[in-house]
């Protein structure tokens, strides 16, 4: 067994799923021979060709709708978006043509295209590579979207999405790339691609988290234990569809939920777990379910991302608000 | 790796270009190509012969037909419109030879991007016009199979067809069917779309991605001159094929009203693609003689003068007219052709009425090839509640 990190992860997902299938195409500014700007594609073109790892002019939309195109002829285009702030030249292809495309077509036309993007803050960039889009995606039918948070997430994810015959939004928490390692088994049967999975086990609280909050909340649970406070912690992974039932579980046993995200908090994926667990939970509620993320500013200056961000100390003052009720 | 010969590299412009299209076309020269005057007329043209196999009578006669057909196609949707059948129609009147032309030039293997106006293009991939009435009807929003006929959904946003058809371009040249010099094999795609289009940034990406992987593609452009209100100037200083050239592949204006000068312009675009040469524009100088579509009132931004005269250029008058005056048909041809015109319509009134209409419930089947189970329980929510009604709306439950 190796230890790996998140980046080498995803690359080795992407080898393993274009020798798998010669039909998987890597498409996106500056894959080839840079490997990408976080060298998640290295050396994929070097040995597999400039026909399947393919430089592309640098024009999103153009990305995305070629691969529409490459898609309708049997490929399986998995299109590079270089930072999450550049997904939106491609915004109009992605939710009115790949999202719309089977459903329009009465299901005869299938769109296997990943739109991976390295989304979330914390690296001290200038604007417009920071940001955190996923709801955007969510709320539209038609796509799929996922996000992992750790090495071994990304390794079987990134395979499991490329697999997957719908459109799939595949996030990636940037500041994790090259962060930690985890320990990669391949003889492992992976988890199913849109499932949520309780990461720590606890009694008192319900803690939700997806991408880069994974690490800070498990991090804020085991402070939360030095107090005594026992928080169970949930990575959803799957953001459409939501994997709820976990989530429900959980909540029923604990009375209390905080959900976390990088995002904007108004009209977020918070609002939408929250409102999911307040129909369903309702009586076994303590507390209001809260909500910890992004202010509703544009990404700030990256002099003061850190406070900006939800982090450790504010994920545990909404745990304190939830048990104050 | 693909066993795949490698992919036809881009060229610089130069000699090349010059070569495939005649100086004259590349640098401006004389800019209609016709082949058939507005009087019917038969005209040569120095740089494009017409090509139409053994004989030529007959297939000229052919295009009359599918343009006659496919008016007919087009004056029955708009009168469906007004009779509360259909919801909207996007008329094509004055462009059946743009769009005859083009569309009869293609090979079965190749592939049609359209937009929301191509029923002549429709026609020429034997796709039944009663399915396109599908989408303007709202019983569906594509009624055939992209892959029956090689004709894809029409593509309401402007312009976003044209990037799908580079990409389905370049996939035909990782398959291995580009430039093998096999005539069976070898495939194109042409993307349709309009002057309005032209502004649209995707086109202009498309543009780029097909010059720089040199993808086998026609970008027919039917310059109708209008965009809904906004008349071509609006779009553009110069002439739009002009702009080819820029991007780094040969652009032409081809006298959009002229279907001899159509068919020849784009089988020689198409034969270019197919063997891997890449990319051409071409720019159909047309008129859009109708409104944008039934909801448009054109009298509001244009002057009648205008469409009487385009009127003298009708693609359909000329033909009849060379037909005519050089005795190749009699008079029984077009009676012929109108009985057929009128059983046409007759399919397409009686069709538009029993094409089916769609469950309310169908709307969860399709959206993904995996349905979530948050859409399978949305669905079965709503039939439940369906079902709650005592009385259930009228036709909800037999659908």
């Amino acid at each position: 067994m190796t230890k790996i990190t998140l980046a080498k992860g995803l690359n080795a997902g992407l080898r393993a799923a274009m020798e798998a299938d010669p039909k998987v195409l890597i498409m996106g500014e500056d894959v080839g021979k840079l490997g990408g700007v976080f060298r998640i594609t290295d050396g994929l073109q070097k040995d597999f060709g400039e026909d399947r790892v393919i430089d592309t002019p640098l024009a999103e939309s153009g990305i995305l709708g070629t691969a529409v195109g490459l898609a309708m002829r049997g490929y399986r285009p998995v299109c590079e978006i270089q930072f999450d702030g550049f997904v939106y030249p491609a915004y109009d292809q992605i939710v009115s043509q790949v999202a719309k495309i089977h459903f329009r077509s009465q299901g005869k036309v299938p769109m296997p295209i990943v739109i991976r993007i390295p989304f979330g803050g914390g690296i001290g960039a200038v604007e417009h590579h920071s940001e955190s889009p996923e709801a955007q995606f969510a709320h539209t039918p038609g796509l799929k979207v996922v996000t992992c948070s750790n090495p071994v997430d990304g390794y079987w994810m990134i395979q499991q999405a490329i697999a997957c015959d719908d459109p799939v939004v595949f996030l990636e928490p940037k500041r994790q790339y090259h962060a930690d390692k985890a320990e990669l088994d391949e003889s492992r049967e992976p988890e199913p691609l849109f499932g949520s999975r309780v990461v720590r086990q606890g009694s008192d609280l319900t803690l939700l988290a997806y991408g880069p909050m994974v690490k800070t909340c498990m991090q804020s649970a085991e402070a939360a234990a030095g107090e005594g406070r026992s928080i169970e912690v949930i990575d959803l992974r799957s953001l459409s569809p939501l994997d709820m039932d976990p989530v429900l579980a959980s909540v029923r046993k604990t009375g209390r939920a905080v959900v976390t995200h990088e995002a904007h908090v108004n009209l977020g994926m918070g609002s939408e777990v929250a409102a999911r667990i307040t129909e369903e939970c309702f009586y076994a509620l303590e507390a209001p379910v809260l909500r910890v993320g992004g202010f509703d500013t544009p990404y700030p200056p990256s002099r003061i991302e850190e406070e900006w961000l939800p982090d450790l100390d504010r994920v545990l003052d909404a745990v304190d608000r939830s048990f104050a009720y | 790796m693909s066993e795949n010969p490698p992919l036809p590299r881009a060229g610089a412009i130069g000699p090349d270009l010059v070569e495939a299209f005649g100086p004259s076309q590349v640098h401006g020269g004389p800019e209609l190509v016709q082949l058939l005057s507005p009087e019917g007329e038969r005209v040569e043209h120095p740089e494009f012969a017409l090509d139409l196999g053994d004989d030529e009578d007959e297939a000229i006669k052919g295009f009359y037909r599918d343009m006659v057909l496919t008016r007919r196609i087009d004056t029955e949707a708009t009168a469906l419109q007004r009779h509360g059948e259909l919801g909207i129609w996007a008329q094509l009147l004055g462009q059946e030879a743009a769009q005859i032309g083009s569309g009869r030039a293609l090979l079965p293997q190749d592939f049609v991007f359209p937009t929301y106006r191509e029923h002549g293009v429709a026609w020429c991939r034997d796709i039944d016009p009663l399915r396109l009435l599908g989408l303007f009807r709202g019983v569906d929003q594509g009624g055939w199979n992209p892959n029956d006929g090689n004709f894809g959904l029409y593509t309401i946003v402007i312009g976003a067809q044209t990037l799908h058809a580079v990409g389905y371009a370049m996939g035909m040249q990782r398959d291995g069917i580009v430039g093998t010099g096999d005539a069976e094999r070898d495939g194109a795609v042409v993307a349709y779309f309009g002057d309005g289009a032209s502004s649209q940034g995707d086109v202009n990406e498309s543009f780029i991605f097909s010059s720089v992987f040199n993808a086998p593609v026609v970008f027919f452009c039917q310059n109708n001159q209008w965009a809904i209100s906004e008349p071509i100037e609006r779009q553009s200083r110069i002439p739009l094929y002009q702009r080819a050239l820029g991007f780094g592949f040969p652009g032409i204006r081809v006298d959009g009203n002229d279907v001899l000068a159509c068919y020849a312009v784009t089988q020689a675009a198409l034969r270019r693609a197919r063997e891997g040469s890449g990319p051409t524009f071409v720019e159909a100088y047309t008129y859009r003689m109708g409104a944008h579509t039934t909801t448009d009132d054109p009298t509001r931004y244009r002057l009648s003068s205008e469409l009487e005269h385009w009127k003298l250029k009708d693609p359909i008058a000329r033909v009849r007219a060379y037909l005519t005056r050089n005795g190749i048909v009699d008079d029984d041809f077009f009676t012929d052709i109108e009985g057929e015109a009128e059983k046409l319509g007759e399919h397409l009134r009686e069709g538009c009425k029993a094409l089916p209409e769609p469950s309310p419930l169908s709307v969860f089947d399709q959206v993904y090839v995996d349905q979530t189970p948050e859409l399978a329980a949305q669905k079965e929510g709503f039939a439940a509640y369906l079902d709650s009604f005592e009385t259930a709306p009228e036709g909800a439950l037999s659908r």
